[in-house]
């Protein structure tokens, strides 16, 4: 159901795009706001370590802690059905159950977990024929490429593709998104791949497709690389080489660097830090053919967003991780977790200042992102200093609406290309027409 | 699972080590390589039956301890005045599982290892069994149409 309403939506967002097409340029604002629109309606709940961030539909998002509680609920009656055995567990379960619940990193995939635990609670305690349905089929493989994520991740490349100072270009547009959108696929499914037995004993993560023995491992390999080879083949010949190179070493990045660290290193938190900062790179070198300053500042500010939104997150999945051996700073080095999230809180800021130094936005950007940019700074700087679930809930449900909203404002306070055209030989970022007006 | 399926059977997450258990299907005209799949799908399963049946198990008992020895030096009991289990708040608890990780780490570095080996095995024996399937379908197709 979930699937087939992003499918609709998917759908419906691309209408106007087409429609707006044959409209004026400044209607290119319009293709954004659609998708910010899309943005602002998902409400971005879950941030698995593995920076995916899932999108829930905002009819089950309204309140959450009315979700939580919910989720409760269901959590609770699964872990009495699971645990009756152990009474002395218990009471200890109920507590780490909520905390668990808490951080709704379980949202999408708990949303996904939540209506069949509720309509089939017995159909789970079940011994099931490993036989796989097509008709099921579309919905496994949405889970298995974590499509929601995936969603959102096309939506920050598209952000990239919109920010980059040149005339918008729709086939490329549409092209990039697909390619990028066909690489995360890919990604995603390889790290669920990796990561079955790990995935099998964490909460979150337990009703993914491998781990439910619904599909088998060499047919999530095979659509990995039916997923990746073409959305990688696409953006190399359809959009350009550097996008792609950045699509194939994004997806090898993800998955053969960061799904290892993760059970090494405390050092994954940054590769993944980088893994969700190339998308809108790849977007602005979409549009441009090259990587400026733009695309490095735009892939700076994902990077940055990660720590809060991350860091804040892990603050109540420390149990989970410790048990299923993820070395993240929030279990190993808590103070460390703390201070990084506030560094990069505060280098948001410094990175939107920037933004109009390089030309990219008007010097409203900075004065408008300020609020935002010093909430986020003030909550990181609360978690920093309290340190507790209510402090680390607070700043990860900050950064899910604090994205989306930096890069809108973004975008409203782009420098109009006309304007840039102008100052064309000054930048060197223009291109086409600019270099056509200078030459005799 | 029934006798008559030719299916393998996946079963719900196993008390202790949170896995589903898989009871596989051997069908009457096994080829070899059929049936070094499924040995090998039985002994990884059993292999990482048996670790993480035991890791979660030394997790809750050491969680346990932990928790008894913190509420005994703070003076409390285990069960307070209306008979519920006392817990530790989650930065108590977060001395714990840093403890606890840093002492699985090489336990877990070596799991991970043997789970990676064993994966890429069996994913390759499956692609490598599917093949065989394909061509003999495709020989029998042949030999049915020539028919």
């Amino acid at each position: 159901g979930l699937f087939v309403w992003q499918l609709k939506n998917a759908g419906i967002r691309q209408v106007p795009c087409q429609f707006v097409h044959l409209c004026r340029v400044a209607n290119n604002r319009l293709i954004t706001f659609q998708y910010f629109n899309f943005l602002k309606r998902m409400y971005v709940t879950q941030y698995n370590k593995d920076l995916s961030q899932r999108a829930k539909p905002k009819s089950d998002s309204v309140a959450s802690p009315f979700c939580e509680l919910r989720q409760l609920d269901h959590e609770k009656k699964v872990i009495h059905k699971i645990r009756p055995i152990s009474p002395v567990y218990e009471p200890l379960s109920e507590t780490s159950s909520r905390s668990k619940l808490r951080e709704t990193k379980s949202t999408a995939e708990t949303e996904d977990s939540v209506t069949p635990v509720r309509a089939e609670p017995k159909e789970d305690r079940q011994w099931k024929e490993m036989k796989l349905q097509l008709e099921d089929l579309p919905g496994i493989l949405a889970r298995l490429s974590k499509i929601k994520l995936t969603a959102l991740v096309v939506s920050t490349a598209s952000a990239g593709f919109a920010m980059a100072p040149v005339p918008f270009d729709l086939t490329c547009f549409l092209l990039a998104s697909l390619g990028t959108g066909l690489a995360s696929c890919a990604a995603n499914s390889i790290n669920q791949f990796f990561e079955v037995p790990f995935d099998s004993n964490m909460n979150r993560t337990k009703h993914r497709p491998l781990v439910r023995g619904q599909i088998s491992p060499l047919l999530a390999v095979c659509f990995a690389a039916s997923c990746g080879i073409p959305g990688i083949a696409l953006l190399t010949l359809g959009v350009n080489p550097l996008t792609g190179a950045l699509g194939a070493f994004n997806i090898f990045l993800y998955t053969c660097c960061y799904t290892p660290m993760k059970r090494m290193s405390i050092a994954n938190t940054w590769v993944g830090a980088v893994v969700g900062a190339i998308p809108p790179v790849m977007g602005w070198t979409a549009a441009t053919g090259s990587l400026d300053a733009g695309a490095l500042l735009l892939g700076g500010i994902l990077y940055s967003w990660q720590f809060p939104h991350f860091n804040a997150l892990s603050w109540g999945l420390r149990e989970d991780y410790s048990r299923g051996g993820y070395c993240m700073m929030s279990v190993t080095h808590p103070g460390l977790c703390r201070r990084v999230a506030l560094r990069h809180c505060l280098a948001l800021i410094g990175l939107s200042t920037l933004a109009p130094v390089l030309d990219i936005t008007t010097w409203t950007f900075p004065i408008v992102s300020l609020p935002i940019n010093l909430y986020i700074s003030y909550l990181g700087f609360r978690f920093y200093r309290d340190a507790d679930r209510s402090s680390s809930r607070k700043l990860f449900f900050c950064s899910l609406w604090h994205l989306p909203m930096l890069l809108l404002v973004m975008f409203t306070c782009k420098k109009a290309f006309l304007e840039k055209e102008d100052k064309g030989d000054l930048l060197g970022g223009s291109r086409g027409r600019a270099m056509e007006m200078r030459l005799p | 699972p029934p006798p008559h399926s030719h299916n393998d059977w996946i079963g719900p997450p196993d008390k202790h080590s949170n896995l589903r258990p898989v009871i596989f299907y051997v069908p009457p005209e096994e080829s070899a390589l059929e049936r070094r799949l499924r040995e090998a799908r039985q002994e990884a399963q059993a292999c990482d039956q048996r670790f993480w049946a035991l890791h979660n198990r030394a997790f809750r008992q050491e969680k346990e301890e932990f928790i008894y020895s913190r509420l005994k030096a703070k003076g409390l009991e285990m069960r307070d005045e209306t008979g519920q289990k006392a817990t530790l708040n989650a930065e108590e608890m977060a001395d714990f599982y840093k403890d606890f990780l840093s002492k699985n780490f090489r336990k877990h570095m070596q799991y991970n290892r043997d789970w990676y080996k064993r994966n890429f095995t069996i994913t390759f024996l499956m692609g490598q069994v599917a093949l065989a399937r394909a061509l003999r379908w495709l020989r029998w197709k042949k030999k049915n149409v020539g028919n």
